[in-house]
C-alpha cells in the first residue's frame, strides 16, 4: 500500500489491467512515447511494447471506430480521448454504434470498451477541455458512464470498468488528477460498478453528487458540523445508470436533499437524480429538493471559472436553505 | 481446372510507389539565403521585402515575449510560434484585408496581422471574453482549439464568398495532425466539390505535440491528399519566404478566378514545445533534428538575402526589435486594465431573446457579482 495521486491510481490500474488480460489494448493521441498530456500512460509503453499500448493518428471518430472493430475481434480496448471537450468527433462511435452494439445484435456481441478522457473545471484550459459534457453520454442506453472522486476508487472503477463488458465512459476530472493523495492498495482489485459510495455518514441532510463536487461537498459538511447539522454525502461514482437504492435508503432517512453538480442545470445528470426522488420518495421529504448547479451558459472562459464553478460555499448556503426550511 | 495466369492483373507496389512524385517541394530561397529559382522570384518591391522582413523579425519577437510574459504567469494559453515565421508572415502577406482566416490556436501572428489589437490577442490567451471580441472588419474567427472544425467551416465561408461574388478568398489553417481528422478531408471536399476559393494550409512543423508526421499516414507527403479531393495540392519550403508568399499568391489568383480551392503543406518545424502547458519536446524528439532545422532558419536565410542587397543591417533589425518589444509592452499593460468579465454578461450572450432559466439566473448571478 502506498499513497498515491489519482492519475498515479490509474497509470497503475492500467498497467495492471494489461497485466491481467492480454486482450487489453492502451492507445490514442500522444498515449505512447510521451505517456499521455497528462502522463496517465507514464511509461507503459515502455514496460509492455508497442503493441499494447500505442499512438494513433489525431482523429477521435477514428480511435472511436477502432474501439469498435477491435471490440468485435475479441480485445478489450481502453481508448483515451485527450480531452472530453473532443468527444463531439467520436460521438457517433459512442451513442450511434457502440452503445447500442449488443441490443441491436440481439445480445450476440459485445463491446468491452473502457472510453477514459479528461474533463473539469477549475484549470484554466482553453475552450472546449473542461466542459461537463457527461450528461451526454448518460442519455445512452447500453453506456456506462463512470466518474471517480478519489484515488482509491479511481484505480477501482478503472479496473472494473475494463472488466466489464458493456462500454463504460470513464471521466477523469484535471481538478482531482493531483490535488490529493491517499492510500491505494498494490493489487488489483474492484469498485463496483452501478453502486453509489457514501463519502460521509450524517443524519440530518443527503448531499447527492459526483466529481470533484465531493471534494467541495465534504467541505460544505465539515463547516455545517461546526452548526450541529450532520451532512450525509452520497457520491454516485457511476453517474449513468444510477444507484437509486442508495440515494433513496439515504433520503428515506433524512428527509432532506441537495443535489449538487459541477455542470449546467439544464438537462444532466442531477436532474435525474431530482426526478427519481421526487416518484420514488416524495412522502419522505420535509422540504423542497435543492439543488446546486452551474450556470445555464456554456463552460466559462479561464477567467471567469471563479464565479461560474459551484463550489464549497454555494452547498454550505443551498444546505442551510434547505435546512430552515 | 482454370489454368494459372502468367500474370496478376494489378502490380500494387507500383500502384503506391511514387504517388509523391508530383509533389516536390517548392523552394526559391534556400537555406543559405541562395536564391536558387530565379524564375519565380515573386515580383515584390525593395520596400515590400523589407516589409516581409520586418513582420518575420515582428513574430519572432512576439513569441519571445509571449513565451516570457506566459512564464512571470502574465499571459494564459500559449503555443509557440517560433520556426513558423516564413510560413504564416509571408503566407498573411499575400492575403487581402477583406480575406477571410480560420486559424488554429497557433496561428494568433497572423490575426493580428490582419487587425485583431495585440492586447485583445493577450486577453484570448488570458481567458478573457474580450479577446474574442473583434473589430466589424476583421474576417476572422478566434484560433480554433476543435482540430479540424476550421477546415469544414471554411468551405462555408469560402461558398459565401463566392455567391456574394467578393473577390475574396479564405486561408484555413491546421498543422500536420490535422491532416488525419475526417473534417479535413471533408472540407477540402466540399469547397471543391462546390469550386469555393479556399487556401486550405497545412503548417507541417513535423509533430502533432509528440507524434511524429511519419504517424500520422501512409501518405508520404501531406499535400498528395489533395487529389483524393481533386483538387490541386503544392508542398513548399515552409522556412522560404518568397516560396511561400509565391505559391500563396498564385494559388489564391487561381481561387478567385473560379477554379476552387488549393491545400498547400508548408514544411516547418516548432522550435518550442507544443504549448507552455506542461509539453517538453526532449520526450519525443532529438537534438539533432532540431539543430537540422534550425539551420534552415527562415529569418537567418531571409536576412542574409537582404544583406546581400544592401536592404537590410543589424543596426536595423535591433531598432525594430526594441520597438516591437515596446509595442508588446503596452498591449499587456492595456489588457490589464480589461474590466474583469462576469457570469452575467456570459448569460446575457447566450440567446438572442432571454428564456426563463436566463432571465432567472441573471437576477441571481448579477446579485453575487455585485458583492
Ligand atoms: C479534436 C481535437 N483533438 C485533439 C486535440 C488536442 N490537441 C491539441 S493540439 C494537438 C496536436 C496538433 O498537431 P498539429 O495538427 O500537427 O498542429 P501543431 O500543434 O503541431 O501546430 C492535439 C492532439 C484538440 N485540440 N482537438
Amino acid at each position: 500500500m502506498a499513497k498515491k495521486t489519482m492519475i498515479q491510481a490509474i497509470t497503475a490500474a492500467l498497467g495492471q489491467a494489461i497485466e491481467q488480460d492480454d486482450k487489453v489494448l492502451i492507445f490514442g493521441e500522444d498515449v505512447g512515447k510521451n505517456g499521455g498530456v497528462f502522463r496517465a500512460t507514464e511509461g507503459l509503453q515502455e514496460k509492455y511494447g508497442e503493441d499494447k499500448v500505442f499512438d494513433t493518428p489525431l482523429a477521435e471518430s477514428g480511435i472511436g471506430g477502432l474501439s469498435i472493430g477491435l471490440a468485435l475481434e475479441g480485445f478489450r480496448p481502453v481508448p483515451e480521448i485527450q480531452f472530453f471537450g473532443f468527444i463531439f468527433e467520436t460521438m457517433d462511435s459512442i451513442g450511434g454504434q457502440m452503445s447500442r452494439m449488443r441490443y441491436k445484435m440481439d445480445g450476440t456481441r459485445q463491446m468491452p470498451i473502457t472510453i477514459r478522457a479528461p474533463f473539469g473545471g477549475g484549470v484554466h484550459t482553453p475552450e472546449m477541455h473542461s466542459d461537463n459534457f457527461e450528461g451526454l453520454i448518460a442519455q445512452f442506453p447500453g453506456m456506462r458512464v463512470v466518474i471517480p472522486s478519489n484515488p482509491y476508487d479511481a484505480k477501482g472503477l478503472l479496473l472494473a470498468s475494463i472488466h466489464s463488458n458493456d462500454p463504460v465512459m470513464f471521466l477523469e476530472h484535471m481538478k482531482l488528477y493531483r490535488s490529493f493523495r491517499e492510500e491505494v492498495p498494490d493489487e488489483a482489485y474492484e469498485v463496483p460498478l452501478d453502486k453509489a459510495g457514501i463519502s460521509r455518514e450524517g443524519k440530518d441532510i443527503t448531499i447527492v453528487t459526483y466529481g470533484a463536487m465531493v471534494r467541495e461537498s465534504l467541505k460544505a459538511a465539515d463547516n455545517l458540523a461546526k452548526e450541529n447539522i450532520d451532512a450525509e454525502i452520497i457520491d454516485l461514482r457511476t453517474i449513468a445508470p444510477l444507484d437509486m437504492a442508495t440515494i433513496l435508503a439515504s433520503v428515506k432517512k433524512t428527509g432532506r436533499v441537495v443535489v449538487v453538480q459541477e455542470a449546467q442545470k439544464m438537462g444532466g445528470v442531477g436532474n435525474t437524480v431530482v426526478s427519481e426522488i421526487s416518484q420514488e420518495a416524495i412522502l419522505s421529504l420535509e422540504a423542497p429538493i435543492g439543488f446546486v448547479a452551474a450556470p445555464d451558459t456554456p463552460f466559462p472562459f479561464g477567467e471567469a471559472e471563479g464565479i461560474w464553478l459551484p463550489n464549497a460555499n454555494d452547498v454550505e448556503a443551498k444546505v442551510k436553505e434547505i435546512m430552515s426550511y | 481446372m482454370a489454368t494459372k495466369k502468367n500474370s496478376e492483373l494489378l502490380d500494387f507496389a507500383a500502384l503506391v510507389n511514387d504517388q509523391e512524385k508530383d509533389f516536390k517541394m517548392v523552394q526559391i530561397l534556400n537555406e543559405k539565403g541562395e536564391i536558387v529559382d530565379k524564375d519565380h522570384v515573386p515580383d515584390l518591391t525593395d520596400d515590400q521585402l523589407i516589409e516581409l522582413m520586418s513582420k518575420m523579425v515582428w513574430a519572432r519577437v512576439l513569441d519571445q515575449r509571449s513565451t516570457a510574459l506566459n512564464r512571470q504567469g502574465r499571459l494564459g494559453f500559449y503555443a509557440p510560434t517560433a520556426g513558423h515565421e516564413a510560413s504564416q508572415m509571408a503566407s498573411v502577406y499575400a492575403m487581402d484585408k477583406a480575406d477571410f482566416v480560420l486559424p488554429r490556436y497557433r496561428d494568433v501572428p497572423e490575426l493580428i496581422q490582419q487587425g485583431l489589437p495585440l492586447y485583445k490577442a493577450f486577453l484570448w490567451s488570458r481567458g478573457h471574453v474580450e479577446g474574442n471580441n473583434y473589430p466589424e472588419d476583421l474576417h476572422a474567427l478566434p484560433p480554433q482549439i476543435i482540430i479540424g472544425a476550421q477546415y469544414v467551416q471554411a468551405a462555408g465561408v469560402a461558398l459565401g464568398l463566392k455567391k456574394k461574388k467578393a473577390e475574396n478568398v479564405v486561408f484555413a489553417y491546421t498543422g500536420d495532425g490535422g491532416t488525419s481528422q475526417g473534417d479535413f478531408y471533408e472540407g477540402m471536399n466540399f469547397a471543391g466539390h462546390f469550386k469555393a476559393p479556399a487556401l486550405f494550409i497545412i503548417e507541417n512543423n513535423e509533430f502533432a505535440i509528440s507524434v511524429p508526421r511519419s504517424a500520422q499516414s501512409a501518405a508520404k507527403t501531406l499535400a498528395q491528399k489533395a487529389v483524393a479531393a481533386g483538387i490541386p495540392g503544392v508542398q513548399v519550403d515552409g522556412m522560404d519566404p518568397l516560396a511561400v508568399y509565391e505559391v500563396m499568391r498564385e494559388a489564391r489568383n487561381w481561387a478567385i478566378a473560379g477554379n476552387g480551392p488549393v491545400l498547400i503543406e508548408t514544411m516547418t518545424y516548432r522550435y518550442g514545445p507544443h504549448t507552455l502547458s506542461g509539453d517538453d519536446p526532449k520526450r519525443y524528439r532529438s537534438a539533432e533534428l532540431d539543430e537540422l532545422w534550425h539551420q534552415r532558419d527562415p529569418l537567418n536565410r531571409f536576412r542574409t538575402y537582404l544583406e546581400g542587397k544592401g536592404l537590410w543591417t543589424q543596426e536595423k533589425e535591433d531598432a525594430l526589435i526594441e520597438q516591437y518589444k515596446a509595442e508588446i509592452k503596452e498591449a499587456i499593460n492595456q489588457a490589464d486594465k480589461v474590466e474583469k468579465q462576469t457570469v452575467t454578461s456570459f448569460l446575457k450572450n447566450t440567446y438572442e431573446v432571454q428564456p426563463q432559466n436566463i432571465v432567472s439566473q441573471i437576477e441571481t448571478y448579477s446579485k453575487k457579482e455585485s458583492n
